[in-house]
């Protein structure tokens, strides 16, 4: 799956500056690729910056918010690579929703409530297509089918339809214009178990049909490892991790992606005592000279926490821990 | 704290069933069936977990078992004795022995309040603990049994300098406080990020080992349960369908539910299954009018003619586990639902 | 408890208003003594120099019965503010009482209350503090008007407070409280009274300004006790005493401008009180409508954002 480079961040800072004190570093340095077609999956845990990179990235952040270094570029299938960061207003508001579509994590209370569904999707609809009422309403069904609500549904009051209906339904309305990259911010945090495998079901057979490339935030990495091509872990504002799926499950290199794929108790197999990662997550008021994550692990060093580990490049991985874990863990199948 | 006889049960519900009316229209009578005739037990040094969608009822029997709320039909037995709460006295003396730890650690403490404050409460309502010297001496041990040490650090905390882990912990030291015999936990680390909810099922794992407490665990999240508690009841539309200890019911389900349940969870392990058919699995159950038979039958792909008329009774599938299935009794052939 | 945010609000406006506030109270403290023991004026002694323009002797003039005017603004500042304080306290004690029981207890009690609310807010206001105010004749001094203003304006500080109390009587805390065998009295005052702060204390200062405009207008028709000296009763014996006609402005604009200076401040406050309520509304400030415009270098936002903008946070 090494389709054409789609996105390329390089860099890329954001903070929040607070009144009379340092500024807030939200995102320091985060750079990443992502390809056509390709699934990748960010893990992060509250505080991490994972939100903060995608507003960025699209500049949908409010103050305050500001970006303040890096670079991201976009390759649409024809037309030169466009500055996301730099570009006007007229050329981001056509690349958002037909380019990048984003589903955020309270997505289905984002829906009007005193709209019908098939009004709000004919708006967005044409809001970017040059399309007849008829045609927008044809299209809005079609992409209803695909997520599996019903037709007859499209006339319903969004409080008429069950939380994953819903979800589905802002699903279909990111898909509506068919773009190249979906952003999914937690999009299953708010629905059961059972709904959820059927969300990410319906998601990756879009995906394999339509062949967009997918940006899938979640604290749930256990959800990752089954969906995404590639993942990325944030901590502390900094992307300490990268690599394959199953690599990263299987051989993690930094402590904390071992911490945190160690803190789901397993489904099957032998139980083990866990302890999960002791300590609390960083304070970004108060960042640390070194590692962010050296406070809470049980390999640290003065060095770590001299100054910030750089990116070590292994095969298809990137990591950023200069006492990374090595041993490979057999995985019963 | 009364002390509880070896063996015997301390805090059981039985036969509960709460119906809330639903006032819609001159058509009276509607009640959203929360839940029907439930039966659990609890006893001292096992945690009981109760699994669930939302809207299966768990967090109503929660509260219920808490006496927060009254049932519809049915009885909650404290040491043998059915409850009546008819004063004040009454309910502090419940309180005193059953503790409800809710989800949210950012609202089930009063952000104006120290940690101080919050933990001395409880220990003057129940302990009559007043002098200051013994409600410091006592909050701090209460503090160290929820490892929130050094005890300076949080003892003058206001909730929100704290992280969710360590308000959530002390949420439990507040129920500690009156030394229970029962601690009723609803969805105790849903809120919290990934790598501090380890430390708080430790915790609960501990308080069962050391002091002997019965506990209640509610949680959507099987392998969770699987992974520190002693027994899973596994809740549906308000009923339970199946019950047992959790190594069993979470490595050899009996109820299509409880397989549904554990075939959608995150599995690393297992092989990715998202190639699967996404056939329609159905939405959750409409509780107002929940579906006749077998409140599961619409979504089973086991369902049977009989399933969808009769409800099925309890089945004995081992020593101390059930599943109410017809699938399970002999004399009817399951067959697989025709796919449209 | 915290310390409360809203005394020293980040915005530039609500501190302006603020301060002006704090001038009055200084006035209305020490202004009476510093007026008579320091500049010797008098604001009630009759004398003969009737209808004097400003000057050294009398800053700003005098009345037509020779008394000197920047002492009655003085001391009319002292009895206008008592009285707008006054007429506060007993509104929102009302308004808090009725609010937190109303939201706490819910049933039958709270849709009593609630008719009994409806009824005061369908009341037309001013119509009836006059009605009442005019029964007393000036009877029982300033605090009758006092107590007349407060009774009848509580209803909807009511309203808020109980709509702010049914949020938080579900709280998670307050579940707790009441299972653990808290009294509903003790869970009002230590659990529920203490979250319902912010918004008590937002509301106090604008009723204080309110109660005084209300005064203040009681006042010049002439309804309200007419030997006190107020701005109201200034402006009330200014206009009978055909002031206007004279070219006495040094008679009735001081207290005019003094009500008017206060309604502003008022309404400068009110900006920051906003900020203060929500905490989100304090940093957005900065950068206003720029979103698009939010990616530049570190440099050029110091550029872009003046030095004096970035200093006011």
């Amino acid at each position: 799956m090494n389709g054409d480079l789609l996105l390329d961040v390089d860099g890329l800072c954001v903070q929040y500056d607070m009144p009379g004190g340092a500024p807030l570093l939200a995102v320091s340095d985060v750079s990443f690729t992502l390809r056509r077609g390709e699934i990748l999956g960010i893990a992060g845990e509250s505080g991490s910056g994972k939100t903060t990179l995608i507003t960025a990235l699209l500049r949908l952040q409010r103050p305050p918010a500001v970006t303040v270094a890096g670079r991201a570029r976009f390759f649409p299938r024809d037309g030169e690579p466009l500055d996301l960061l730099h570009a006007d207003a007229r050329t981001l508001r056509r690349l958002r929703w037909e380019r990048i579509a984003v589903v955020f994590q309270s997505a289905m209370n984002a829906l009007n409530p005193v709209q019908r569904l098939s009004s709000q999707f004919v708006d967005a609809v044409r809001a970017h297509r040059r399309l007849s009422k008829a045609e927008a309403r044809r299209r809005a069904e079609r992409m209803f089918e695909l997520v599996g609500i019903p037709a007859g549904r499209m006339r319903d009051y969004p409080h008429e339809l069950s939380g994953g209906m819903r979800q589905r339904a802002t699903i279909a309305l990111a898909l509506v214009c068919e773009p190249d990259v979906v952003v999914m911010d937690e999009p299953t945090t708010a629905v059961d178990v059972v709904m959820q495998r059927q969300i990410l079901r319906q998601i990756a057979r879009l995906q394999r049909e339509a062949g967009f490339a997918i940006i899938f935030i979640t604290h749930d990495l256990s959800l990752l490892l089954e969906i995404s091509h590639r993942i990325a872990i944030m901590y502390g504002g900094r992307i300490v991790e990268s690599a394959p799926a199953l690599a990263l499950h299987r051989d993690p290199r930094h402590r904390y992606t071992v911490g945190l794929r160690d803190s789901f108790p397993p489904l099957r197999g032998p139980v083990p005592q866990l302890l999960g990662i002791p300590g609390t997550p960083p304070d970004l008021r108060r960042p640390l000279p070194g590692c962010s994550f050296a406070p809470r692990c049980a390999h640290s060093t003065a060095d770590c926490e001299a100054t910030v580990p750089p990116l070590q490049t292994e095969a298809e991985r990137v990591y950023a821990c200069i006492h990374p874990h090595r041993q490979a863990v057999e995985v019963q199948p | 704290m009364t002390s509880v006889a070896d063996g015997g049960p301390v805090l059981e519900a039985a036969g509960l069933t709460v119906h809330y009316p639903v006032h819609r229209g001159p058509i009276g009578g509607r009640v959203v069936h929360a839940l029907d005739d439930v039966t659990l037990t609890l006893h001292p040094g096992r945690i009981v977990a109760v699994v669930g969608e939302s809207g299966s009822g768990k967090s109503t029997l929660a509260r219920v078992l808490a006496m927060a709320q009254q049932p519809t039909a049915g009885s909650v037995r404290l040491s043998g004795q059915e409850v009546r709460l008819r004063s004040r006295r009454a309910r502090r003396e419940y309180a005193s022995r059953v503790q409800l730890v809710l989800q949210d650690p950012f609202s089930s403490l009063n952000p104006l309040h120290r940690v101080r404050y919050l933990l001395a409460r409880p220990l003057a309502l129940h302990a009559g603990v007043r002098a200051e010297a013994e409600l410091d001496r006592r909050i701090r041990g209460l503090l160290e049994r929820v490892a929130l040490t050094p005890a300076e650090r949080f003892i003058d905390a206001y909730p929100h300098e704290l992280s969710g882990g360590q308000r959530q912990r002390v949420a439990i030291a507040r129920a500690l406080a009156v030394r229970p015999d029962v601690i009723l936990g609803d969805e105790l680390v849903s809120m919290l990020d990934v790598s501090m909810r380890l430390e708080i099922l430790n915790l609960l794992s501990g308080l069962r080992d050391e002091e002997r407490l019965a506990m209640l665990y509610i949680t959507h999240d099987i392998a969770a349960a699987r992974y520190f508690t002693d027994e899973i009841a596994v809740m549906y539309a308000g009923e339970i369908v199946e019950y047992g200890p959790s190594e069993p019911v979470t490595q050899a389900p009996a109820h299509p539910y409880t397989k549904l349940l554990i075939g959608s969870s995150p599995d690393p392990g297992r092989e990715p299954a998202l190639d699967g058919d996404d056939d329609d699995l159905g939405e959750p159950p409409d509780l107002v009018a929940p579906p006749a038979g077998c409140r599961f039958h619409p979504r089973c792909p086991f369902v049977m003619a009989h399933c969808r008329v009769s409800a099925p009774p309890r089945v004995d599938v081992d020593a101390g586990r059930w599943a109410r299935c017809w699938l399970l009794v002999d004399e009817v052939e399951p067959t697989p639902r025709q796919t449209t | 408890m915290r310390v409360p945010g809203w005394l020293l609000p980040a915005n530039t406006k609500a501190r302006v208003g603020v301060a002006i506030l704090a001038c009055y109270v200084v006035v209305a403290v020490i202004g009476p003594w510093f007026v008579e023991s320091v500049l010797g004026l008098h604001a009630t002694g009759i004398s003969n120099d009737a209808l004097l323009p400003p000057s050294g002797a009398h800053p700003l003039g005098t009345t037509q019965e020779g008394q000197d005017v920047l002492a009655q603004l003085v001391v009319g500042t002292r009895s206008s503010l008592l009285v707008g304080v006054v007429a506060a306290a007993i509104s929102t004690v009302l308004s808090v009482l009725i609010g937190l029981a109303a939201g706490y207890y819910g049933g039958f009690f709270d849709s009593t209350l609630n008719a009994v609310t409806n009824v005061f807010l369908v009341l037309p206001g001013l119509p009836l503090v006059i009605v009442l105010a005019g029964y007393l004749r000036g009877s029982g001094g300033p605090m009758a008007v006092a107590l007349v203003i407060g009774l009848t304006g509580w209803a909807w500080g009511a309203r808020t407070k109980r709509a702010q109390v049914l949020s938080l009587r579900n709280r998670d805390f307050v579940l707790n409280a009441r299972l653990l065998g808290e009294s509903d009295i003790r869970i009002m005052v230590r659990e529920i009274l203490p979250n319902l702060a912010p918004l008590i204390s937002s509301t106090l200062m604008l009723a204080v300004v309110g109660s005084i405009l209300a005064v203040s207008g009681l006042d010049f028709i002439g309804i309200g006790n007419i030997d006190s000296v107020t701005w109201g009763t200034m402006l009330y014996f200014a206009q009978s005493r055909q002031a206007i006609a004279s070219g006495a402005w040094w008679w009735y604009i001081p207290p005019g401008l003094a009500i008017t200076v206060l309604g502003a401040a008022a309404a400068l406050v009110n900006f920051g009180i906003d900020e203060v309520v929500n905490p989100r509304l304090r940093v957005a400030r900065r950068g206003r409508s720029r979103r698009s415009k939010n990616v530049v270098g570190a440099a050029a936002v110091r550029a872009a954002v003046g030095p004096d903008e970035r200093q006011a946070s």
